[in-house]
This record gives structure tokens, sequence and C-alpha cells, in this order.
């Protein structure tokens, strides 16, 4: 028996201004990007990334496996939510399928199966029935998790969460009331015909006992049909368009699209990614210290509000703690310095004053660095290995000394960046060159990322020093020391260099191991990135991490940035070396055995 | 810019009367720290494009607090934002931010 109804309107309206909506949208983003990128894009569909992709798609878009590895109870609220419901869907349509024995029927038939269907008779009715149950039952404690964590969400082990907007509130509460409602319309059906399950049928008793189910019967239906509705027409305009722009988001990234200096639509796809987790907000140092609108949520929130977003465009340390931690994978640095380049186009500086220095034919050039110069014993500790080794170096930037185009590109500057960056190429590139060794972090970010510099292998010194002593060309020695070593944010999290200075400083001395270290290493406060950050803050940053290290009771913290040194050396508590003083040390400890070696030999002799 | 050389000052006295401090105080508005500069000139003793040119942040310092903002944002080009400044500076200014502020003030004026 089936009475032709009225309620699925608001429903069907719902999912066809949602549909056409998204191929619009899509359509256009694609539109958007580069020719390259469209090449790419073109070519992925004929690779097994499809595959990979596909994978993570399921994995992060419906199992949401990404926050359940950073959050259980998290995971399980998202995971219920999103794959809860997809079953819901999928094993609702085969329910229909089974019983129809065909598959032709409307589509928003299965939606309102149990108020077509009365009286469910075909084999494994009973065992659907239960099914649909269970997944609404599982839903509903999504459900559950998430209105307790808006009221309490310590329990879930956040120490805050993302701050709503009207309209978000809107989606939110449509979302929300989609599942009670179902659980009603489906009990009330249950109440009549007895066509439910555990859950529906049980309170489907209940009512037919309390309540005047003839009544409110068709109501149900329409309230039901109306969340669904709403919240589809909602979805566009809320933070609930991550959900399907996030499964876009994971094809084009296995398709090898990467984000560019410039803002384009793969970049307003990741904007549109972010679900407001709110797990970057636990992941921010400047939020300790009292900072609470540059955060990557909010940031890319005033974005999508189109708010004035200045202050805190300008405001971030850039230091990618809430990248690492993101579960959607979003490249937030890039998304900030596209922006901060767009924002301060405008303003143009011009370095035709710079000079050719001296050109010197060599095999390795030093390039020290703004930052080193205003640290000289690293700079002398460099000199010092150099000479231990007998490698003959040109040290480029002793004097008239320009800078790298780093600090720049972090301002958004890259037009003058460039300008540097050309500079600095002609130089090594005159000077015949085959290693480029920095000891600055940002330096060599901004060699390895924005330099073309062919037939020149670029290293960080500690890396470079990491190669000697495996060749054996440095010795291995221990200085006794307790040391700590920290993992500066563009060396680590910026360019993937965790394990070499690891294995350097392990060979000079003790190492501690810390919680928060490689990926998760906390940030010195001090990075370029900050361009408006008060210094107040800065340094609650830095004592913040500070006060973290000095539980540890180290006897040196190293750090292999001189910008991390400079920072930290401010703070008395632990003495802060950097990794090449400490191999000029060793070197020296080495030395002087040798010497003391010779000299009783030949006492001995004598 | 030649004439924007430390020791070529063009004249010894200040015009009152023609003494504007709306950029300035535009610029501490943006970066309060500005205003603890105690002109001591270690970020001139540092600066990367001071070892070039002529180029002198404490001048400009010391000039835009006279009111003499013309030429200001020209010779701030020759800045390439190291950030060297901000560290070695006593006081702890900051100034990258000031550098870039009196950049956006300056061409906010034109503009408008």
């Amino acid at each position: 028996m089936i009475r032709e109804p009225n309620f699925q309107y608001p429903f069907l309206i719902g999912t066809i201004f949602l549909f056409a909506y998204l191929i619009v949208r899509i359509i256009l983003w694609y539109i958007e990007l580069s020719k390259y990128d469209k090449l790419r894009f073109i070519h992925f569909w004929k690779t097994k990334s499809v595959w990979a992709a596909l994978k993570d798609a399921i994995a992060d878009g419906l199992l949401h496996s990404s926050i359940f590895k950073k959050n259980l109870l998290l995971g399980y609220m998202h995971m219920s939510l999103a794959f809860g419901w997809f079953l819901l869907i999928v094993i609702g349509h085969l329910e229909v399928m089974v019983d129809r024995r065909s598959l032709n029927f409307p589509f928003y038939y299965a939606v309102f199966y149990r108020y077509y269907q009365p009286h469910p008779d075909f084999a494994g009715a009973r065992v659907f029935g239960a099914l649909m149950d269970l997944l609404l039952l599982i839903i509903l404690s999504g459900v559950a998790l998430a209105i307790l964590k808006r009221i309490k969400k310590q329990i879930f082990g956040m120490k805050r969460t993302t701050k709503l907007k009207p309209f978000d509130k809107i989606a939110l509460t449509s979302l929300w009331l989609i599942f009670p409602l179902r659980l009603l319309a489906e009990s009330l059906s249950a109440a009549y015909y007895h066509n439910g399950s555990f859950m529906s049928n049980t309170l489907g008793a209940w009512f037919i006992q309390n309540v005047r189910v003839s009544a409110i019967y068709d109501l149900s239906w329409w309230l039901y049909s109306c969340s669904i509705g709403f919240f589809f027409i909602a979805l566009p305009f809320s933070r609930y368009m991550h959900i399907p722009t996030e499964i876009v988001f994971i094809f084009l990234r296995h398709a090898g699209i990467m984000p560019k200096k410039y803002w384009n639509s793969y970049a307003q796809i990741q904007m549109y990614s972010c679900s407001r987790c709110g797990i970057c907000l636990d992941a921010c140092q400047l939020y300790e210290a009292g900072v609470s609108n540059v955060q990557s949520v909010y940031f890319l929130q005033y974005i999508r509000n189109n708010e004035n977003v200045d202050k805190s465009l300008f405001g971030c340390l850039i230091c990618g703690r809430c990248q690492e931690a993101c579960p959607v994978h979003i490249n937030l640095n890039d998304l900030r310095t596209a922006l901060r380049i767009k924002a301060s186009k405008p303003l143009t500086f011009s370095y035709g004053y710079t000079q050719m220095a001296l050109q010197q034919k060599t095999d390795i050039i030093y390039f020290a660095g703004c930052m080193t110069h205003l640290t000289p014993p690293i700079k002398f500790s460099m000199a010092r290995i150099f000479n231990f080794l007998g490698e003959k170096v040109w040290y480029m930037d002793e004097d008239k000394s320009i800078c790298c185009g780093g600090p720049l590109m972090l301002a958004g500057q890259y037009d003058s960046a460039s300008q540097l960056i050309q500079k600095n190429t002609e130089l090594i590139m005159a000077s015949g060159a085959k290693t480029l060794i920095l000891s600055c972090p940002i330096c060599y970010k901004a060699f390895r990322e924005d330099y073309v510099l062919p037939g020149i292998s670029i290293k960080f010194h500690a890396v470079y020093l990491n190669d000697m002593i495996r060749q054996g060309r440095l010795p291995k020695i221990n200085l006794g020391f307790k040391t700590i070593y920290h993992d500066p944010c563009a060396l680590g999290r910026g360019s993937k260099i965790y394990d070499e200075p690891r294995y350097v400083i392990d060979s000079y001395s003790q190492r501690m191991r810390l919680k928060k270290e490689k990926a998760e290493a906390l940030c010195c406060g001090a990075g370029l990135g900050g361009i408006n950050l008060p210094i107040e803050t800065k340094n609650k940053v830095t004592f913040e991490a500070m006060t973290y290290f000095a539980r540890f009771k180290p006897n040196v913290l190293i750090t292999a940035c001189p910008l991390c040194k400079k920072t930290f050396a401010r703070d008395r508590r632990i003495p802060v070396i950097d990794i090449a003083e400490l191999t000029a040390r060793a070197i020296d400890e080495y030395v002087n055995e040798q010497k003391k070696s010779v000299r009783e030999a030949r006492l001995i002799e004598s | 810019m030649s004439t924007f050389d430390f020791l070529k000052v063009r004249r010894l006295y200040i015009d009152y009367d023609n003494l504007d401090q709306e950029l300035l105080n535009e610029v501490i508005r943006e970066e309060p720290s500005f205003q603890w500069c105690i002109s001591c000139g270690c970020c001139t003793a540092t600066c990367s494009a001071g070892n070039h040119t002529t180029f002198n942040i404490r001048r400009i310092s010391l000039i835009l607090r006279r009111g003499e903002i013309e030429g200001l944002e020209e010779e701030l080009k020759k800045c390439m934002l190291c950030g060297k400044c901000t560290l070695v500076c006593p006081r702890d200014i900051q100034l990258r931010n000031v550098v870039m502020n009196i950049k956006k003030i300056v061409l906010k004026k034109k503009t408008a």
C-alpha cells in the first residue's frame, strides 16, 4: 500500500539545489585551475593514484581516521555522523531494492521508506530493520556527543572549541535535528504498523500508549523532510561545505597539484575543506600567549566571510604546528603566504644598490645568512670545522652580505624577494661551486624552494656534518653533556629534516627524548613570519617553550637555527648552542686528546 | 638618494609650524613599541642594507619624529626586511613592522 503524500518536496528541493550548486561550483573551480594543473588532473585518472585518492577519501572523508589518531572520542563523533549517515543511505537503498526487486524507484523513496512500506514482509526485512535502527542509534550517539562537546569540551580532552557564526548555528541545529526527527517519525510509524525494529518498535509502543499518534504522524514526516531540506540548502553557506569540498581536495591533492604563491581556486578549495574541528587551536602556541584571532580555523573563517584579515594575516609565526596537526592536511602555511603576497603587493622594495661581491672559483660555498652574522660563534665554528676538514670554502656573504629573500617571502614580498634571489643566483652560478652550505634554516628553506641552482647541491650544515661523521672525516667523541635538541620550524616541519641533526648530536652527547619533538616541536617565538605580533606575546611563547625544556634539566639546549639560538639565549635557564658549535667543541676536544697522547707517547719514549 | 645622507643635513632647526606628526602617530598606533626608541643606532649598525648604501634606519626614525616625511617611503625601499634590527634592538622595537607600516600608511595616503 503506497499512499501519495507531499512531504517529500522539502527534501527534494534541498537535494536538487545542493547538487546543482555543487556541480556549478566544481566546474568553476576546475576552470580556474592553471593549464598545467588541468593537464595533471586529466592525466591523474589514468594513474594508480586514483586508488590512493579513493582510499584517502574513504579514510579521511568518511572514517575520519586522521582525527581518530589525534583524539579517539572526537574521531568517533565525526565517524559516527559521516560514516553512519553514509551507511544509512546505502543500506536504506539496498533495503528498498531487495524489497521491490527492482532498481526502478524514486531516489527519495528510501529516505521515507518506513512511511511508504508499512508492512515489510520480504525475506531479510527483520535484518534490514535491525541494521537501520542500529545505524540510527550510532548516529544519534554521535549527535549526543556533538551536543555534549558544545556544552563541555573538556570531556574530549580539548582545551577549546571553535566559535560559531549565526549561519553555522542554523545549519548545525538542522543537522542535529535530522536524526531525532527520523527516529520520531519511524517510531510513530512503528506505533501504527509495528514495521520497525528494536529501537523504533519499543519507542512506538510507548508512543501509542501516551500520545495521540494520528495527530502528529504526518507532521513528524514533514518535519523530518524539512530538516533535511533545510540542512541541504544551508550547507553551501555554512561550514558543512567542507564535506563535499574535502573529497574534491583529496582527489586534487593526489593528482599532484601543489599550492601556489598566488591565491587560486586550489587555495579556495583548501579553504572550504576546513571542517573547523578546532584541532589547530590546541596546536597553536600563540593561544597560550593570549592571541585568539590568528589561528588557522578563525583565519580561514574570516576569509570565507570576507572580513578584514590584515591583523590575523600578519600576526602568525608561520611555525607550521597547525599544518602538522590538521586532520584534513590543508597547506595552511602556503595559504597564508599566498594571501600575504596578495595583500602586500603594492608595497615595493628595490635593491639596485647591491653590488657584485668579488667572484671566486670554489667547490664549496658557505652562505652564513643575516641571522648567523648576528650569532658569530656559529660562523666561527663553521670555519673551525672547514679548517679541520681541510676544505677550501668561499664565505660568500662575509662582507657586503645580501639577504636570501626568505624573510621578504614570509612578509609577502614575492617580487622584491625575487630581486635578491636573482642576485644571489648570479653570484653562486658564477663561482662554479658544487655544494652550497647553509647554517640558517630560513635561508635553507628559501634556497631549496625558491632558487633554481642547477648542478649545485644545497646542504644544511647539520646534514653536511652528518655526512662528514658518517664518512669518518669528523671524529665521534662523547663530550659528556646531557642535551636536548630543539627542532627549528623551518628545518623540521618546513624542510622535513629531523634525523640528521639528531645523529650529529648523538655522536657527541647524550640526547634526551622529548614528547614534543620532530613534527610537534615547539616554536621559539621569534619566527620571522610574525610581523605585527607584539614583543610581549613573542616573549611569552619563548618563555613557555623554555619552561618545557627546563623540565628535563639538560646541560645544554642544542638547536640548528641562529634565530632560535638568539631567542632562547635571552632566557638564562639553559645554555643554548648551535649544532655547529657542539661539533667545533668536539673537534677541539679531539685535537687536544691527540696532542696529549702524542705528548704522553713522547714522554714514555724518553 | 644622496640627499638622504646623514652627513648632509639640510637644516639644523625643526620648523614646528610645519611639524606633521600624523604619520608618526599612526605608526605608533600600529606598532606601539616604536615610541620606546632611544635612537641608540644599534639597528643601523647591524643593518645589511646599510652595509651597501647610506640607508640609515635610525635617521628614518629621527626624521619621522621631526615630521619630515618627504622621500621616506622611497628610502625605505632599500630595506631587505631581514629582521636583524629587530633582534639587536635593546628596547625590543618591532622594526620590521614599523617599516611595513610606514610604507603601508604612506601608500594609503597616496591612493586616498
